[in-house]
């Protein structure tokens, strides 16, 4: 991995957007081999971490311990969520997870100076929201596969649907 | 596990069913048949019964693995990634579009939310007209049409629609707009609303629950998580399909191999997996018309909030529907749309609304009084609604290119308008266009005026699609279709295309049961023409 990543810092930052989304670059960087399944590693998780908690908002509950125990809870389903994807798919993620976890991605691209488990929420929300609306594509269907992923996996889960009024299935047909 | 729901599929695999699931080869398989066919869905299932009953020696491939009401537990974390191609979030190329799909025996009949429209009249009159198909009448359907619905129980739903459906019908007749009641295929319905997870009463009439049990009654072969790679042609005859073997979990090969061999090969993945595998076979395209034209519908979606429950996760998904706005201009005019509404739960209605942080928390909290209405728009018609086109990513995989005209987007304002005006017309306290950039808009006038300014692009709008229609478009005109009236692929002499990719434009409906009704006929010919005997009819079992 540390080879990699320091070759496509030389690519700079257009090769680096491209190997967001897996393309070219990367595969001229790495021999083809059937892509793995997505590993929640140390980058997806630090930046997983700074994500869930702008993403989810007042879900989340505010007690420190409880909210602290809900991202952890969270970042898992997310996990689970890409197991699921098309194994290319996985690979995708799991590219962006280690792009955004790069000091200078993370700085030019994100707008995020420190690391990001110093990141402010309201610094978090900024950078998600630049991406919503970015003028590159590859960084609005980022912010859309972190939108999918946080809250899809957020709302499916039961602990979740009391809050939202949401009565579940009929629980007869459970058995 | 004892339920109180009496599972079919269970019974009839206790009963001797020839089903393999493929996970599990320890081996290399090698099989033949009279007629092998690809895929389980509306076209493979209604080919398969018809040609079983008939007593041809039937083996039906899929991709997606068995699974039947004893695993439907209606979860959407567990139904998408078991249930759907790509865990329910296939894409179109650049992502801007995203498309729903069954990966499972019974393919999108299993999860799909039961609506069952005849082709519309007008579209057959386009198709007569301008791709030279003669033999598609309203009137030549018909008795495939009547027979398909009384096969598959389909009658306009009785019961009151839900009040997410209801909305829309008020709306829309406060406004003068004419609604009217959605066909369904169901029989026994408890009214429950998890039609897209698979119905745990099995009282959907979908492939899974019919044509399928029957054919594997009548001596058929079933072979699950087996992924259909290349057809081996020589000459002009299809002399085997190479298969490979999914795991458990359907994302990786397992390593084996499975060959098919056959007098007569039937495509039925879909328009997005129908042309792919013919692509990768590489069958004669010599105009360069394979995977070309491939039709969405592509849909929009309008939120709207009201001061009464809405529950729209409860209750039949689709009972109501407008089709004014197909009939506003010539059906080569200016883009037309058809309205529905679509059954809300947790995470498609959260993955759909646009926004995060506490706009987004706050409008979920309000999830039980959320009404959505959607838009299809009925594409092929005009130049400027060509469709996409099905490549082949570097891993043999489909990817499906989707462009989408200003032509489009004019239609997809127009929709927006005429959706928050019903809903606001309805009672709705604040309307959303799903877009990221439109605000929750309190009176039509406001509304008017926000979604008249929205930039309308891909990714900014929310884009989706249930429907996949073409790119195997039928002419008996080789310039025009690379199939012929009769779904048979030109070229290749003992190869059948049956589904939906077959159709030359969309459907301008949901087109469950034009495929099956089409399908039907096509099925019933091959059947005489393989066995020299009329072919056996489908009848409800």
């Amino acid at each position: 991995m540390k080879t990699n990543r320091r070759s496509f810092l030389k690519i700079g930052v257009a090769g680096a957007l491209t190997l967001a989304v897996g393309g070219a670059i990367y595969r001229q960087l790495n021999p083809p081999a059937p892509p793995h399944p997505f590993m929640l590693d140390g980058d997806a998780s630090k930046v997983l971490a700074a994500v869930i908690p702008a993403m989810l908002a007042s879900a989340l509950p505010s007690e420190p311990m409880a909210r602290a125990a809900a991202v952890t809870a969270a970042t898992v389903r997310v996990r689970d969520a890409i197991l699921g994807l098309p194994l290319a798919t996985q690979k995708e993620v799991q590219d962006l997870f280690g792009l955004l976890a790069l000091g200078p991605a993370r700085r030019l691209l994100a707008g995020v100076s420190g690391g990001w488990d110093q990141a402010q929420p309201q610094q978090v929300a900024a950078f998600l929201q630049s991406w919503r609306t970015h003028r590159i594509a590859t960084l609005q269907v980022a912010y859309l596969a972190m939108h999918d992923l946080i809250l899809g996996a957020w709302y499916a889960d039961p602990s979740t649907w009391a809050a939202i009024g949401y009565p579940g299935p009929l629980k007869e047909l459970l058995a | 596990m004892s339920s109180v729901i009496p599972d079919p599929i269970q019974a009839g695999l206790a009963a001797g069913w020839k089903v393999t699931d493929c996970a599990h080869l320890d081996a290399d398989l090698t099989l033949e048949a009279d007629v092998v066919i690809v895929g389980s869905g509306a076209g493979g299932g209604v080919t398969a019964e018809t040609l079983a009953l008939s007593g041809l020696r039937v083996l039906i491939v899929e991709e997606g693995a068995l699974k039947s009401s004893k695993d439907f537990k209606m979860r959407e974390a567990d139904a998408y990634p078991a249930l759907y191609q790509e865990s329910a979030a296939r894409k179109t190329r650049d992502k801007g579009i995203n498309i729903l799909q069954g990966r499972t025996v019974g393919g999108s009949t299993t999860i799909n939310w039961t609506s069952s429209f005849r082709t519309p009249p007008i579209t057959l009159a386009y198709w007569n007209r301008n791709h030279g198909l003669n033999g598609y009448t309203p009137e030549a359907l018909a008795p495939w049409f009547d027979m398909m619905e009384q096969r598959l129980n389909i009658a306009p739903w009785a019961p009151p629609p839900n009040e997410n459906n209801d909305i829309l019908r008020r709306g829309a007749n406060k406004l003068g707009i004419p609604t009217a009641i959605i066909p369904r295929n169901v029989n026994g319905c408890w009214n429950l609303g998890y039609c897209g997870m698979g119905c745990p009463t099995n009282a959907k009439q979908s492939m899974l629950v019919t044509t399928i049990p029957s054919a594997l009654q009548h001596g058929a072969t079933l072979l699950t998580r087996a992924r259909a790679e290349r057809l081996v042609i020589q000459g002009d005859k299809i002399t085997q399909l190479d298969c490979v073997a999914l795991d458990a979990a359907g994302l990786a090969p397992t390593g084996r191999r499975i060959t098919l061999r056959a007098r007569h090969f039937v495509l039925s993945g879909g328009a997005i997996n129908t042309p792919a595998l013919l692509m990768r076979s590489a069958a004669p395209d010599p105009h360069g018309l394979l995977g070309k034209r491939t039709f969405l519908h592509p849909t929009v979606i309008s939120a709207g909030i009201f001061a009464q429950r809405v529950d729209g996760y409860a209750g039949a998904p689709q009972s109501v529907y407008s089709d004014h706005f197909l009939h506003t201009d010539p059906i080569d005019g200016p883009i037309g749309y058809k309205l529905e509404a679509p059954p809300l739960h947790p995470l498609l209605l959260s993955t759909t609304m646009a926004g995060f942080g506490e706009q987004h928390a706050t409008l979920m909290r309000q999830f039980p009084h959320i009404q959505a209405t959607l838009a299809l728009l009925r594409d092929g018609f005009h130049g400027d609604a060509p469709g996409g086109s099905v490549a082949l990513a570097g891993n043999g995989a489909p990817v499906l290119d989707y462009p989408i005209s200003e032509f489009m987007w004019d239609g997809v304002r127009r929709a927006m308008l005429t959706m928050a005006e019903m809903q606001f017309a309805a009672g709705a306290q604040s309307v959303m266009p799903v877009h990221e950039s439109a605000q929750q808009y309190s009176n039509w006038t406001q509304a008017q005026a926000g979604i008249n300014a929205l930039p309308f692009k891909l990714l900014a709008t929310r884009v989706v699609s249930a429907h996949v229609m073409g790119g195997c478009a039928m002419s008996d005109d080789q310039r025009q279709g690379v199939t012929t009236s009769n779904g048979r692929y030109h070229g290749l002499a003992n190869l059948s295309v049956h589904d939906g990719s077959l159709f030359p434009t969309s459907i301008g409906a949901n087109p469950q049961l034009s495929i099956y009704a089409m399908v039907a006929r096509l099925a019933n010919g091959l059947a005489q023409e393989l066995t020299g005997k009329p072919a056996a009819r489908l009848v409800r079992g």
